[in-house]
């Protein structure tokens, strides 16, 4: 594959709710991009923070050297969403024109909607708040094709999947094939592969 | 072979906990311990798989002190060592710490406390650099992953240089953040420990290691914390980027240099603003301090949480003023920056725009009136228990055994995710309105329980988590029971160190090195104190309620209930339901019920749901880890739970 290589760096956040494997996608993409050549620093918080709360991973992608582990405001290029309000969060405080987001469609109610005290935005309000804040979105139902392949967790590969075909960051399926055997035994790299398939799949 | 070891010269991605553990490998180390706390954990998680290659002793201890104890010992017997804690377990272990700042050491001893500034995985944001200044301890701060690793590496070096302990402090943007790392050698050890005590009392090296005589003992160590100054004159870990003349000189540390590097590229302020970034923050290196102090008049400092490096810095340059002249400083002291809380570059880039009136380029104000629009769309996400968590059924438990008692009865928290019940009062059915550090519930319950002679009235409760119980709750725990003190001590054992990833403790038959070892019985030491011990499943409403109830009219005793059930997390029960869970719509009454949507409104389970076309409960299949404990409250019956078969 021809390496394109941003002259600047690349802002990407993933983001979720505890749970979603937002830890997860965020190393195997990191993983990814440092065998590639790059500079990556992730900045994430985990503990008692994930307890069914928001949770952000914040990937600076660069050619040449370390950055902070907290992206400015205004300052992200890609959000990777596990969870539409999520992706909605993070995009009113690190959006700008330009960004691209990339959002499972499936919610995850906060107890506050739960209980009745709050509301959650409409799918429509959603997806109109994307189209004004984004230079391009994409919707998918990722955790569906999780669920099909037996687990609704593998959502974070398909987002994955979907995430190389939009072309966003400069990765592929062979760079992760060979990122996910490090870790994974054979029966996990398949569904994973198949998962990441599927997610790209969704991307038109 | 894991990551943890690759070779010499590769170029690894990792988290700043674990290019700290390289780092501590990198310099041989041969003891490591710990007590579990974000954002400190990683370090000796990542240490322990691989003791056995490499000839490592990696413990998870009771609590902080007697990590640092056992470090220290490997020490004393001339091996290098290091005690793994979060910045309040460094107050744990500072007792300790004091005598053996004036002890000394011999083989290399780092100390390294993990902070949370923001807290963010604390229920404080204390920080452990006044204990460098007050215990008279070299301070290092790593401002990268690179730098993570090598300074981790040196401090072993500098300790056993001066013999004696060094800090290490890491902040969580740092610990829980990951970055590229190029590796050094792992070497070959070949120490033997052996401890010699026969040698001069002022001989550290060979002479007993005590305090005394102490004066003397001081006098030495301070001599010690000179030389310890002259290094840091030279320390590579000190640089200064920028111009010759900058109009700011920024001094800081840690992950702050990130942040200012970053506020001062989004200002385009290259050329106007130097950073000198502090490796070694105590003491002070006072000659390269001066140097940079010349470069110009207008000062600021970027730290977290408190003023430490700008009260050190300012009482030096006080001591300049005849040569450098007179400064103007920026920071905490004058609100430049808040003076709690964690930073980020734009905390930092809005800091440098109003000293230097600069203004950053802002999004367009289309954009900005979209954003503010969007913005009242979003409901706020709580942090709540995870369905299928133990703990929301005890609480439920709890709350209702008060409510029927009518005392109003209260419990006194403790530190674990338990705690959540207090920093969110709905999720524990806003039955536990105290929480300060660990074991401090048993103590407080143990003296609320005494007010009786002044008119208090109401039950007492407290509770604590299994780790917790071992790491600070017996001493109060006995105490409740030598003072004669009525409580109900309710321990939520889910079977490990749930909250910071299932790091073993005592209670459990295996050790951090995964070998088997005796489990220390928590019904058991609870019997041997006094106390009345009864043993229950939280998810068993019907028998949990009834023994609650039992020991909340039982006035005059110490009583304790053993609430027992895994994490719904933990590896053994992570992703396979027990139940299958599901509102049989027919029966769910809905708003017409009666019941004003206890499920949903109180409960506050995140799988079980509202729908609001319907308006009838329903589970989320997706989100349900299938404990079966609403169907126990629905008064409906509505809610059915169906054995998973395997």
């Amino acid at each position: 594959m021809k390496k394109r290589i941003p002259s600047e760096t690349k802002n990407v956040i993933l983001t979720g709710v505890g749970g979603q494997g937002n830890v997860m996608a965020s190393r195997v993409l990191a993983g990814m991009l440092v065998d590639a050549g790059y500079i990556v620093t992730i900045g994430e918080t985990f503990g008692m923070s994930q307890r069914g709360g928001s949770v952000m991973s914040h990937l600076r992608i660069s050619p040449e050297w370390v950055r902070s582990p907290q992206i400015p405001r205004g300052g992200a290029d890609v959000i990777i969403a596990l969870e539409p309000l999520e992706a909605l969060r993070v995009l009113t405080v690190y959006g700008n024109p330009r960004i691209h987001v990339l959002a499972n469609s499936r919610p995850v109610y906060p107890i506050g909607v739960i209980t009745g005290e709050l509301s959650y935005p409409s799918n429509e309000a959603i997806t109109e708040a994307f189209d004004r804040l984004s230079a391009a979105f994409w919707m998918i139902d990722a955790t569906s094709v999780g669920l099909q392949l037996g687990n609704p967790v593998l959502s974070n590969i398909v987002m994955i999947g979907a995430l190389a075909k939009t072309g966003l960051l400069p990765f592929d399926r062979r760079m992760f094939e060979k990122e996910i055997k490090k870790t994974l035994r054979a029966d996990k790299c398949a569904i994973n592969l198949k998962a990441f398939d599927e997610g790209a799949d969704l991307i038109k | 072979m894991t990551k943890l070891l690759s070779p010499a010269k590769s170029n690894v991605l990792f988290l700043g906990n674990e290019a700290i553990a390289r780092g501590a490998l990198e310099a041989g180390v041969s003891v490591a311990t710990g007590y579990p706390g974000t954002p400190s954990s990683e370090v000796i998680e990542s240490l322990a798989p691989v003791a056995r290659e490499r000839n490592l002793y990696v413990e998870w201890s009771v609590n902080e002190k007697v990590a640092l104890e056992v470090a220290a010992a490997a020490s004393f017997a001339g091996l290098r060592s290091m005690a793994v804690m979060k910045q309040n377990g460094v107050n744990v272990a500072s007792d300790f710490l004091l005598h053996l700042t004036a002890s000394g050491t011999r083989g290399g001893l780092v100390l390294v406390s993990c902070e949370d500034p923001g807290a963010l995985s604390s229920v404080n944001e204390g920080e452990s650099r006044y204990f460098a200044r007050m215990l008279e301890m070299p301070l290092l701060e790593p401002a990268d992953f690179q730098e993570a690793k090598d300074l981790t590496k040196w401090a072993f070096e500098l300790s056993e240089t001066i013999g004696n302990v060094v800090m290490l402090r890491s902040v969580t943007r740092m610990s829980h953040a990951s970055g590229n790392v190029v590796c050094g050698k792992l070497p070959v050890k070949t120490r033997k420990a052996h401890f010699e005590y026969d040698g001069p009392v002022m001989d550290s090296s060979r002479g007993p290691m005590i305090s005394t005589p102490v004066v003397a003992k001081h006098l030495l160590h301070q001599q010690k914390l000179k030389i310890v100054e002259a290094l840091f004159e030279k320390s590579p870990f000190n640089c200064y980027t920028g111009p010759a003349k900058p109009e700011l000189l920024i001094i800081t540390s840690s992950a702050c240099f990130l942040y200012a590097e970053e506020a001062v590229e989004m200002l385009g302020l290259q050329k106007r603003v130097g950073i000198l970034k502090l490796g070694t923050t105590w003491p002070l290196p006072q000659k390269l301090l001066e140097k940079h102090l010349r470069k110009t008049k207008k000062i600021l400092i970027v730290e977290e949480v408190m003023s430490f490096l700008e009260e050190n810095v300012k009482v030096l340059a006080s001591g300049m003023a005849s040569r450098i002249g007179v400064k103007t400083f920026f920071g905490k002291y004058d609100a430049t920056l808040p003076a709690a809380g964690e930073l980020n570059p734009d905390i930092v880039a809005e800091a440098l725009g109003s000293i230097l009136k600069v203004k950053r380029r802002a999004l367009p104000a289309k954009y900005l009136r979209d954003v503010q629009k969007a913005t009242a769309l979003i409901p706020a996400r709580e942090q709540t228990f995870c369905a299928g968590c133990p703990h929301r059924a005890s609480f439920w438990n709890i709350h209702n055994a008060i409510a029927l008692d009518g005392r109003e009865g209260f419990v006194c928290g403790d530190i674990g995710c338990y705690s959540m019940a207090a920093l969110s009062p709905a999720t524990g059915y806003h039955t536990m309105p105290t929480l300060h550090s660990m074991g401090s519930g048993t103590g407080l319950a143990s003296g609320f329980a005494k007010l009786a002679q002044f008119g208090l009235t109401q039950p007492i409760l407290t509770v604590c988590g299994d780790s917790t119980f071992y790491h600070a709750v017996i001493p109060a725990l006995i105490n409740a029971q030598h003072n004669r003190a009525d409580i109900t001590f309710i321990v939520l054992d889910n079977a490990g160190t749930a909250m910071t990833g299932f790091q073993p403790h005592p209670g459990l038959a295996v050790s951090a090195m995964k070998e088997a070892v005796p489990a220390v019985d928590i019904a058991a030491i609870c019997k041997a104190v006094g106390a009345k011990v009864a043993i229950s499943d939280p998810f068993d409403l019907e028998a949990t309620n009834k023994i609650l109830t039992n020991f909340l009219a039982d006035k005059g005793s110490l009583k304790v209930l053993i609430l027992r059930q895994a994490c719904a997390l933990s590896p053994e029960k992570k992703g396979k339901k027990t139940f299958d869970v599901k509102v049989n719509e027919a029966l769910c009454l809905g708003d017409a019920c009666g019941c004003n949507r206890l499920c949903t409104r109180i409960f506050r389970c995140p799988a079980l749901t509202w729908d609001r076309n319907k308006k009838k409960a329903v589970v989320d299949e997706v989100i349900c880890a299938g404990c079966g404990v609403c169907a126990s409250i629905c008064p409906q019956k509505a809610i059915s739970k169906m054995e998973v078969t395997r």
